[in-house]
């Protein structure tokens, strides 16, 4: 990845609160002259689930396979964001108001199922012709967070802001110490056990260098992935949930965009058509560093008590 | 599926692009499924991605990991004994502390490099030193603890350099109890609602653990007329260890569920019931030699079994969408979102 930048070294947090909005979040990581931040809008309402965004990633970044197996979960069988997987779109099928009978239910004695007799229950149930199912399909990624509790935590400074205001590790510094991991609300990073390292989206730090788009949003062919800058990208989103509500799709709503959320604003945020929870995103995360300072004021205090209680193990004798 | 009437919802001939507007009746949310095999809690009603985490649990082995909790807290409270020994003139009790303190964050040091991804690359701990990285404060922490317990140890059984000693010594007992606390910030410093819902309560937790264990380790190797010390810092570490976790479960709402679960339930009554008993033990009959061996082991391993408990009830709370989703549901609700 593109790390020649020193900058990112030790600087990441520097001015910087760990809470709450941060309008200059490149500027409070030591870039005096930072372009605008970037990051994504991913529109799920127009998402067709193709996964061409996956493919991409894993092309550009030459991320290496990670097995092939069938989840039964929809169309998905990458589960999820990982160290193999830094775009992941999820599957899921719902059934409506008008709902028919499940097509699973189309088993013969021998638990197999046939597909066409599947095929012909699912009818039109409703006299508009809709079918009652409903297929959301969701584009998820690194959020990019405002505060971001990798980067808080990383103890090596491998993971570092860019003066695009993203996240990236380093790879040539990363010691596989996994701290990261657990610290992400969203469960994004993760470790590559044969490698040892962990890996996630870089927003193409590399391609941005050279003022190329992200590869995910250059292969997405609905524009439901748009790449931009951030605050041109959340007027866009306000927009479009305002033009999706007066057509009736009430369920629209964003998720990531506003800066006074748990993790001041993620730096790719979403369009979603259902509660977060329901594309496997937490619906109201907070950035764990939030609580540090109180944190390590507990540890004090109980690191006195712990003295205290030896001192008066040792001072009850003289009684 | 050809044949089925899925239909196109008035886009024909024109491409819609990213201006396409779904269906106006959207479907109903699909609420409480994919809850797997263990029914944790069955009252919560909530929505997730066919049951999968929404986190990602930590990597890290629990042998290592855990064990290094453990061990760390029993070399830092050491520390504490050791240099309590050395200056009220018992020598008896201030060896064996040197010599555990130096050997158990030894191991702990193992334990860590052991379990990164990349062991070679352990030095890299110190590239940077970042307030808000507890595993940074902790790198820095144990380079300059290390290095006084071992000092402490080595001129304990050379028998010379005793100035010097005396000097390690001392410095070890101040940053002992830190290395012995820090971990539990370490812990909660994450999105693992069992481990960051405690942060308030389980710095005392570890700091009682870390005293149960030294002082589990001065009853099982120290002769009893010179353990006093010893046996009444286990009543008092154990009194602030369960009461501090009481306090801590109870404060925890939700999250505190994956400590009476499953592999986590069994190593947390364990380590009550030890540390409790061995406490009692202690007091009671802690000048029979015999005796206060077995006191000191209860204390050993059930400080042992505390971390092990913690570390997988955390685990456990991150590979369950439910501990993620319904606390995070609720604050939404309570805020009116």
């Amino acid at each position: 990845m593109g790390e020649e930048d020193g900058m990112g070294d030790g600087a990441e947090d520097r001015g910087n609160a760990l809470y709450g909005p941060q309008p200059d979040v490149a500027g409070a990581s030591g870039y005096p002259d930072a372009p605008p931040r970037v990051g994504f809008f991913t529109d799920t309402s127009v998402c067709i689930g193709c996964k061409a965004c996956e493919v991409a990633c894993k092309e550009w970044n030459a991320i290496p396979a990670d097995g092939l197996a069938l989840t039964g979960m929809s169309y998905d069988n990458t589960r999820g964001l990982g160290a193999d997987a830094w775009r992941h779109v999820a599957f899921v099928e719902q059934r409506g108001p008008f709902g028919g009978p499940e097509p699973s239910a189309a088993q013969d004695d021998a638990g197999d199922v046939d597909v066409f007799t599947a095929a012909a229950r699912i009818s039109p149930a409703s006299p508009d012709g809709g079918t009652g199912l409903r297929w959301l399909m969701a584009s998820d990624v690194c959020k990019h967070c405002t505060h971001a509790a990798c980067l808080d935590v990383c103890p090596t400074g491998s993971l570092f802001r860019t003066e695009f205001g993203t996240v990236v590790v380093q790879e040539d510094i990363c010691n596989g110490c996994g701290y990261c991991v657990p610290a992400c609300p969203y469960g994004v990073i993760d470790r590559r056990e044969d490698d040892g390292r962990v890996w996630k989206c870089t927003l193409c730090y590399d391609r941005l260098g050279v003022g190329l788009e992200p590869a995910c949003a250059t292969s997405c062919p609905t524009d439901s992935i748009q790449f931009g800058p951030l605050e041109e990208l959340r007027e866009r989103a306000r927009a479009r949930v305002a033009q999706l509500h007066a057509a009736g799709a009430t369920d629209a709503r964003l998720y990531g965009e506003s800066p006074d959320d748990g993790v001041g604003g993620a730096g790719a945020f979403f369009l979603l058509l259902d509660e977060p929870e329901v594309y496997g995103l937490p619906p109201d995360p907070v950035v764990t560093t939030r609580d540090l300072p109180a944190m390590w004021r507990q540890a004090a205090l109980a690191a006195v008590s712990l003295t205290a209680l030896a001192a008066g193990s040792f001072a009850r004798r003289r009684r | 599926m050809s044949g089925s009437d899925v239909t196109r919802d008035g886009v024909r001939g024109a491409r819609p692009g990213r201006e396409a507007v779904p269906g106006a009746h959207a479907g109903r949310r699909r609420r409480g499924h994919g809850r797997g095999e263990r029914p944790v809690v069955p009252d919560a009603e909530f929505a997730s991605y066919y049951g999968t985490p929404v986190l990602t649990k930590p990597p890290w082995k629990p042998l290592d990991i855990a064990g290094y909790l453990y061990l760390g807290g029993l070399a830092g409270a050491s520390s504490l004994l050791a240099a309590g020994g050395q200056l009220t003139g018992r020598p008896g009790l201030a060896a064996p502390a040197k010599l555990g303190a130096a050997g158990a964050v030894s191991l702990s040091l193992a334990a860590l490099v052991h379990d990164l991804g990349r062991p070679a690359r352990f030095l890299n701990m110190l590239r940077v030193i970042k307030p808000t990285s507890p595993m940074s404060v902790g790198s820095w922490l144990l380079a300059g603890y290390a290095p006084l317990t071992l000092t402490a140890a080595a001129t304990e059984v050379a028998g010379r350099y005793r100035l010097l000693g005396s000097a390690a010594t001392v410095a070890a007992a101040v940053l002992g109890p830190a290395v012995a606390t820090y971990t539990a910030v370490l812990l909660s410093d994450t999105a693992v609602p069992a481990w960051h819902e405690g942060y308030r309560e389980l710095p005392f937790v570890f700091a009682g653990s870390a005293a149960t264990a030294a002082a589990g380790l001065a009853l099982a190797a120290v002769p009893v007329v010179q353990a006093g010390p010893a046996r009444r810092l286990a009543v008092l570490g154990a009194a602030l260890e369960l009461g501090a976790f009481r306090a801590m479960r109870r404060r925890m709402g939700l999250a505190a569920e994956p400590f009476g679960q499953g592999r986590a339930r069994v190593l947390v009554r364990a380590a009550e019931l030890l540390t409790a008993g061995g406490a009692v033990l202690a007091l009671c009959r802690g000048r029979d030699r015999r005796l206060a061996m077995a006191a000191g082991t209860a204390l050993l391993t059930g400080s042992a079994a505390l971390r092990f408990g913690v570390f997988h009830a955390g685990v456990a709370s991150a590979e369950d969408p439910a501990y993620t989703v319904v606390p995070q549901r609720e604050r939404l609700a309570a805020r009116g979102g």
